[in-house]
């Protein structure tokens, strides 16, 4: 038996969750990387197996399944000390304006899928008295803003149930860590137009999601820019915010 | 449309990106348009990188596939860097065999351009440690091609400057190190002679280059530092040591385009005095360095391709064939130095045969120079070119931003063997750089 210890990737083939896969694979994890198609996961575990020399699994995992959670917790090669919730879906707010199909898609993938699966797990760490939980929410989630507030409201929900495991959590022995990147260079924001020194590679996001592991941190503001813009946003008065269009 | 340029930041021209996600969609994109070349990391100096309409971004495809430890053998994905490669298997145990002056490029923009590093003239280039590569032709096939299988399109491919097809995938051959650090000895050459000599006494030694003083003249003309450097064990290394040092990401950078005149002739000439006088000191014993100085000198300044201003620069690189080598290097120092603005960024280094049928490299000497644009540069370097010419020499495709056709057919004498190979990989000519528009294709009427 290995004593190495285990993180769960859920969205393990996005670009933030490959990049994160590498960070604790670099730091002597075995990977568990879960994600809805496993044919495209594979050569991500080969990549993890030959760079560090670590056990790496695939599983297949659908957040909008919300049916198949149960099953996919007890069917993991093994109860990991880390999982960590990569999935999100942008979408496109003008659709989600009218498109009520779209706009539960976005909430459900944003709240409903990526809370529900966190909060079995902590379940099973509670249970076993110990095990890290980090759920990649978003700064949009602080401020619903006109561009984008499907999505946000549903990253603010995320947040807020985070916020209160953690607090729930922490009696028994399981750290949660919230994660805001901030605009990171992916495939979900290719083609957006991203403000330079707000925005961040994936790999960054997979090292400081690691090092809040280690370090048990509790909110992770990827660039500390982000942190202090937010304040600004979340201190704006509403009668000001609601003239802004961004 | 993109503007795009390579790292000398000249030409900068229009194209589209596309960023495929899977090698179907590589294929896609290449039957898609004519005039299609993938890219790596951008560290082509010119035109390589830059497809005639569209342009493949390869380094989303950065993964390793697989890696035996017994043979140093590792299947990569094409846009994977250097540095990554380095950073992951470096600590244990594994660098690879050749590496050029930065690390940052991808593996398959390495073995487009056949890189070669400061073992030339006794390793060889970056093509002679590949086994095989996967390759998706202009024709619409995906296909293996190694020394056994396809050797055609194999030798084709390494140094063929992406032409044959984008590279998918390659399995190369990794050195088996015990550290990260090189046993270095630098001697100090206070002429060309003895620069020339310094550089055959270290015809032994694994990594042996040559910095120049470009603004030296009359009796002090081609001055030199001359680097040699072997792998160090880890019983040379003083106890506490780590084995591997790391490689700090780039920490100092240029945030701004500097005015073109920073760089002048006195700036230049003050620069060279010093660095020669400070490295002329440390000549005659050996020390011990880590690799990323050593091998990587400038990859600690990120973008320093921005020291030469917003026009950018251009870097002229040939190989003069030993015999005769002497006279010709002489006559091209000469003239730079009378010129005063090459910059510190000169080279001079011995070289072997090169592997490709295209590959840059033949047994004699090669001189690399950094000239900011402006004046009457081309006419310049065209006047350099004639002499490299003359020589027998040629000039590197991987820094070429200029050179006429004439120049680049009578350095290349296997052009037509290379053209015949390609166009069978290739009817049609899907696969074309503005690189190749410049210098291979034939003119449309």
């Amino acid at each position: 038996m290995t004593s190495r210890k285990t993180v769960l990737v859920l969205g393990g083939s996005s670009d933030i969750g490959r990049a994160t896969a590498r960070a604790f694979a670099k730091a002597g994890y075995d990977v568990q990387l879960a994600g809805r198609d496993v044919a495209v996961l594979e050569p991500d575990a080969a990549d993890l197996r030959a760079r560090y020399n670590v056990e790496a699994s695939v599983s297949k995992f659908d957040v909008l399944d919300t049916a198949s959670f149960e099953g996919f917790v007890s069917g993991l090669p093994a109860l990991p000390d880390v999982v960590i919730s990569i999935v999100g879906l942008l979408g496109t707010q003008e659709n989600a304006q009218g498109d009520l199909d779209h706009a539960t898609t976005i909430m459900r993938s944003n709240y409903e899928g990526p809370a529900l699966i966190l909060g079995l797990f902590a379940e099973k760490f509670l249970a076993r008295g110990s095990g890290t939980i980090v759920g990649v929410s978003s700064v949009a989630g602080d401020r619903g803003r006109a561009s984008n507030y499907v999505y946000g409201s549903a990253k603010a929900g995320f947040s807020a149930f985070l916020s209160g495991l953690r607090a729930r959590a922490s009696r028994g022995g399981v750290h949660v860590v919230t994660v805001k990147p901030g605009f990171v260079r992916t495939r979900m924001t290719e083609g957006m137009k991203l403000i330079g020194p707000l925005t961040v590679e994936a790999k960054v996001v997979g090292d400081a999601i690691l090092n809040a592991v280690q370090r048990r941190t509790d909110v992770v503001y990827v660039s500390g820019k982000w942190r202090l813009v937010m304040l600004i946003i979340k201190t704006l008065p509403e009668a000001i915010f609601k003239k802004l269009k961004f | 449309m993109t503007l795009v340029s390579g790292w000398g930041r000249f030409p900068v021209v229009d194209t589209d990106i596309l960023r495929p996600r899977s090698f179907e969609a590589v294929g896609e994109a290449v039957a898609g348009a004519s005039g299609t070349v993938a890219r790596g990391n951008g560290r082509a100096y010119g035109d390589a990188g830059i497809g005639a309409i569209r342009t493949i971004a390869m380094t989303g495809f950065d993964r390793v596939r697989s890696f035996d430890p017994a043979t140093g053998r590792i299947r990569l994905e094409a846009g994977v860097l250097l540095s990554d490669l380095i950073d992951t298997f470096g600590p244990r145990g594994f660098l690879p065999f050749v590496v050029p002056g930065t690390r940052f490029v991808s593996i398959g923009g390495a073995i487009a351009a056949d890189v070669h590093g400061k073992n030339h003239h006794c390793e060889g280039g970056f093509g002679r440690y590949v086994d095989s590569i996967l390759l998706r032709t202009g024709r619409g096939e995906t296909i293996e091609v190694s020394r056994e299988q396809d050797s055609d399109a194999f030798f084709a491919t390494v140094g063929g400057m992406g032409l044959t097809g984008v590279i998918l995938e390659a399995t190369i051959r990794l050195r088996p190190v015990e550290t990260g650090w090189i046993r270095e000895r630098v001697v100090s050459a206070s002429d060309l002679d003895a620069a020339m000599r310094a550089l055959d006494a270290g015809d032994s030694a694994t990594y042996s280059v040559a910095w120049i003083d470009c603004a030296a003249r009359g009796s002090d003309l081609g001055r030199s530092l001359i680097y040699l450097g072997e792998h160090a064990g880890r019983a040379e290394l003083p106890d506490g040591a780590d084995a591997f040092p790391l490689g700090k990401d780039p920490g100092l950078a240029v945030p701004v385009d500097l005015p073109s005149m920073t760089l002048n002739r006195y700036s230049i000439r003050a620069f060279n005095e010093l660095y020669y006088r400070m490295g002329a000191r440390r000549a005659g014993g050996s020390h011990l360095v880590s690799l990323f100085p050593y091998f990587f000198p400038l990859d600690s300044i990120s973008a320093w391709n921005r020291i030469y201003g917003r026009r950018g620069f251009l870097q002229h690189q040939c190989v003069i064939p030993e015999q005769g080598a002497r006279d010709v290097l002489g006559d091209i120092l000469e003239r730079i130095s009378r010129r005063g603005d090459a910059s510190f960024l000169a080279v001079l280094k011995k070289l072997g045969q090169g592997d490709g049928i295209l590959s840059f490299p033949l047994p004699g000497y090669t001189l690399a120079l950094d000239f900011p644009i402006r004046g009457d540069i081309l006419n310049f370097l065209d006047e350099i070119d004639r002499l490299v010419v003359t020589a027998g020499g040629r000039l590197y495709l991987a820094k070429d931003a200029r050179q006429s056709r004439a120049t680049f057919e009578a350095g290349y004498p296997a052009l037509q063997r290379f053209k015949a190979i390609r166009k069978s990989l290739d009817p049609a000519g899907k696969i074309r750089s503005r690189l190749s528009q410049r210098l291979f294709d034939e003119v449309q009427p």
